[in-house]
């Protein structure tokens, strides 16, 4: 990144006790970028939220808003605004109210406080409940107060925690192209927990996706998904089929493996590789095997018998034996050619890119 | 068609018994069973005597006898007479101050046990109600002991060497009754702030903070008005009882410090009339009933400009 980072968090530690809840965290975060931090719940992705909104304190380390450190800065003196994960809006305001909190402390005229809360309801499309109070509302307009709330701030990062999971599905995936086209508009920095994968894949620029305390993995939601440098990753961000195989060659970028039935490939050497008795683990996600109908004939390919299959609408999963493999690979395939309708027990061929196969971390 | 009918024929004479017994078992008659022995004791006990304290308001004694007929006089004297005005205006303004006192020191107390109790707050709780553990006359009769001219207080103060002869203004006066009556009903000021404090969403202030509100302003902005709830209860549980106390007036009051309630003894014991005891109580009633609705009034109002 050329200039200067928004956010910049160096070697930050976390303790409560004796338990580190952020283990050596640093991380950059560009002006106007969409960063998502996913991890599963306690892999402390809300406690570094709370640290850059100055809720909690690392025990050391830096945390650099704008080039300034923030280090000792209560939260109402640090440029950010927050979007709580139960809202938090206040009950005894109405909507109005509430989005003009924090403007109270500007010592606006009249007019121009109203202009701009108006303007923040009507940018989450809510212009028309301003007199409501927060028990008339429903989650997602809740979630839009709490946006507009903290967006009429003007702060140069929002901090998102968990914003869409109190939301069903389908209000959810609104919310999500919503909340993309917001920060297009406002085009401030938005920093967003959450512990839902496709969440995160679906709105980010990039994602660092922690466990642990630890970031495992900062990067954009196409490599994290096709480029996990983890195991742990890999399984943590959708289905993957693993398996063990055996080093045949290794330089400081690429490493060559000949696997149970994929056959001798070369692969890019994940960070912090670490071959065990000389095996490492190789992974391929279940939507890059294809079944072959009839006598279609590919470069690569996999004889098999379906043992289970799961049908998702859509999609189905094959669970196919292969003989050979430890375990049976899970094939995700459309049900456009009929998927679902392969009896189980039935010998199926699949085919595969070797390109779709990653070596992972253990 | 002719089974059809025959069968409504049957069902219909069945129909309303039916529906009595489905009414016995169900909940609304639960209920109203289970709170009927509750309901029976408080309607004996409360709504009863209010109600003979009424009708008596409106007769008058003849010596040993009560005559019977309806007569506002009882309440000419007492709110005419300049004694019972002056008696009355004193007991709401000493229950009014004591009100606001208690409130007003039992407030950080409740708020310290919420916000920084930690793992300690039921253990904060059971020590603030250590005091009640002993009878209400022996902690009013220990206030004598402290405010007393050769008492704790009299004595620290002279030893420190901030007076050099006894205080004689501490005891047998107002004061004395405000102090003694503000320890006495601390502990049931705490409960209902503490509990108000409870229910607030601390997300909520951390939100206040985030948007720019410093400590203060987040606690006059957002934890005050949400725990407006307990304070009225905690003001209301102080007030009603306290302008009717009488021991404590009795006790440490002195001349000065007497209240409605002494006048109301007296016209039951020693004064013999009973309807002007009567008149005395219920203007009392409806007196402290209309300063409780406006202070909670006012309370809402006082909120609500801070906003």
């Amino acid at each position: 990144m050329p200039e200067t980072p928004m956010i910049t968090i160096e070697a930050v530690n976390k303790f409560y006790g004796i338990y580190k809840a952020l283990d050596d965290v640093s991380l950059d975060i560009a002006a106007g970028e969409f960063f998502s931090l996913l991890g599963p719940s306690g892999c402390g992705k809300t406690t570094l939220l709370r640290s850059i909104a100055g809720f909690d304190t690392p025990s050391t380390g830096d945390i650099r808003i704008d080039g300034q450190s923030v280090i000792g800065t209560p939260p109402n003196r640090r440029p950010t605004n927050m979007v709580f994960q139960n809202y938090a809006i206040f009950p005894h305001l109405d909507v109005e109210e509430n989005v003009a909190y924090g403007l109270k402390r500007l010592k606006l005229d009249a007019s121009g406080e109203r202009r701009r809360v108006g303007a923040a309801l009507d940018q989450v499309r809510l212009g028309h409940l301003g007199k409501r109070r927060a028990h008339e509302l429903s989650g997602g307009q809740r979630q839009r107060v709490a946006l507009a709330r903290a967006l009429v701030m003007r702060p140069k990062v929002l901090l998102l925690d968990e914003p869409l999971s109190a939301l069903d599905k389908k209000l959810r995936e609104e919310m999500q192209v919503e909340l993309r086209s917001l920060q297009k508009a406002v085009g401030i920095t938005f920093i967003l927990v959450t512990h839902d994968q496709y969440e995160a894949l679906a709105l980010s620029d990039r994602i660092a996706v922690m466990f642990g305390g630890r970031i495992a993995q900062v990067a954009t939601p196409k490599e994290i998904y096709q480029r996990p440098t983890t195991r742990q990753i890999a399984d943590f961000l959708g289905g993957m089929n693993f398996m063990k195989a055996r080093i045949t060659g290794e330089t400081a970028t690429r490493l060559s493996v000949e696997t149970p039935r994929f056959g001798g490939v070369t692969l890019d050497k994940p960070l912090g590789f670490n071959a065990r008795n000389g095996t490492a683990t190789i992974g391929i996600r279940p939507e890059r095997l294809r079944v072959l109908w009839d006598d279609a004939k590919a470069d690569f390919e996999l004889a098999g018998r379906v043992v289970d299959r799961h049908y998702f609408g859509e999609i189905t999963h094959l669970i196919v034996d292969v003989p050979g493999m430890e375990q049976p690979l899970s094939v995700s395939e459309t049900n456009n050619f009929g998927a679902d309708d392969i009896p189980v027990g039935d010998a199926v061929r699949l085919a595969y890119d070797p390109d779709a196969l990653v070596a992972l971390s253990d | 068609m002719a089974v059809l009918s025959a069968t409504e024929v049957e069902q219909r004479p069945t129909h309303p018994p039916k529906n009595k017994a489905r009414w016995t078992a169900s909940e609304e008659a639960s209920g109203l069973a289970l709170i009927s022995p509750t309901l029976l004791y408080a309607v004996a006990l409360l709504f009863l005597p209010i109600l003979i304290v009424v009708a008596y308001s409106f007769w008058t004694q003849d010596y040993l006898t009560i005559d019977r007929t309806f007569t506002l006089q009882n309440y000419k004297t007492a709110l005419g007479e300049p004694i019972y005005q002056d008696l009355l205006v004193r007991s709401l303004v000493i229950s009014l101050v004591v009100s606001v006192v208690t409130v007003t020191l039992s407030y950080p107390i409740a708020w310290f046990i919420s916000f920084h109790g930690g793992v300690h707050k039921n253990l904060w709780l059971f020590l603030i109600t250590v005091p009640c553990w002993t009878s209400y006359l022996l902690r009013v009769m220990s206030w004598k002991v402290i405010l007393g001219y050769g008492g704790v207080m009299n004595t620290g103060l002279l030893s420190i060497g901030i007076i050099d002869k006894p205080l004689t203004s501490l005891l047998y006066n107002s004061n004395a009754v405000v102090i003694t009556l503000v320890h006495s009903w601390a502990a049931f000021a705490i409960l209902p702030i503490f509990v108000s404090l409870e229910k607030v969403d601390r997300s909520l202030i951390e939100a206040a903070h985030d948007l720019g509100d410093n400590k203060l302003m987040s606690f006059l902005r957002v934890t005050l008005p949400l725990s407006l709830p307990g304070v009225i209860s905690a003001f209301l549980i102080v007030m009603i009882p306290t302008v009717g106390d009488y021991v404590t007036p009795k006790l440490v009051g002195g001349k000065d410090g007497v209240m409605i309630a002494t006048a109301i003894q007296a016209q039951f014991g020693k004064g013999a009339n009973w309807p002007l005891g009567a008149a005395l109580s219920v203007t009392t009633m409806v007196i402290v009933s209309a300063m409780a609705g406006i202070a909670v009034l006012a309370l809402k109002l006082l909120v609500r400009m801070a906003k």
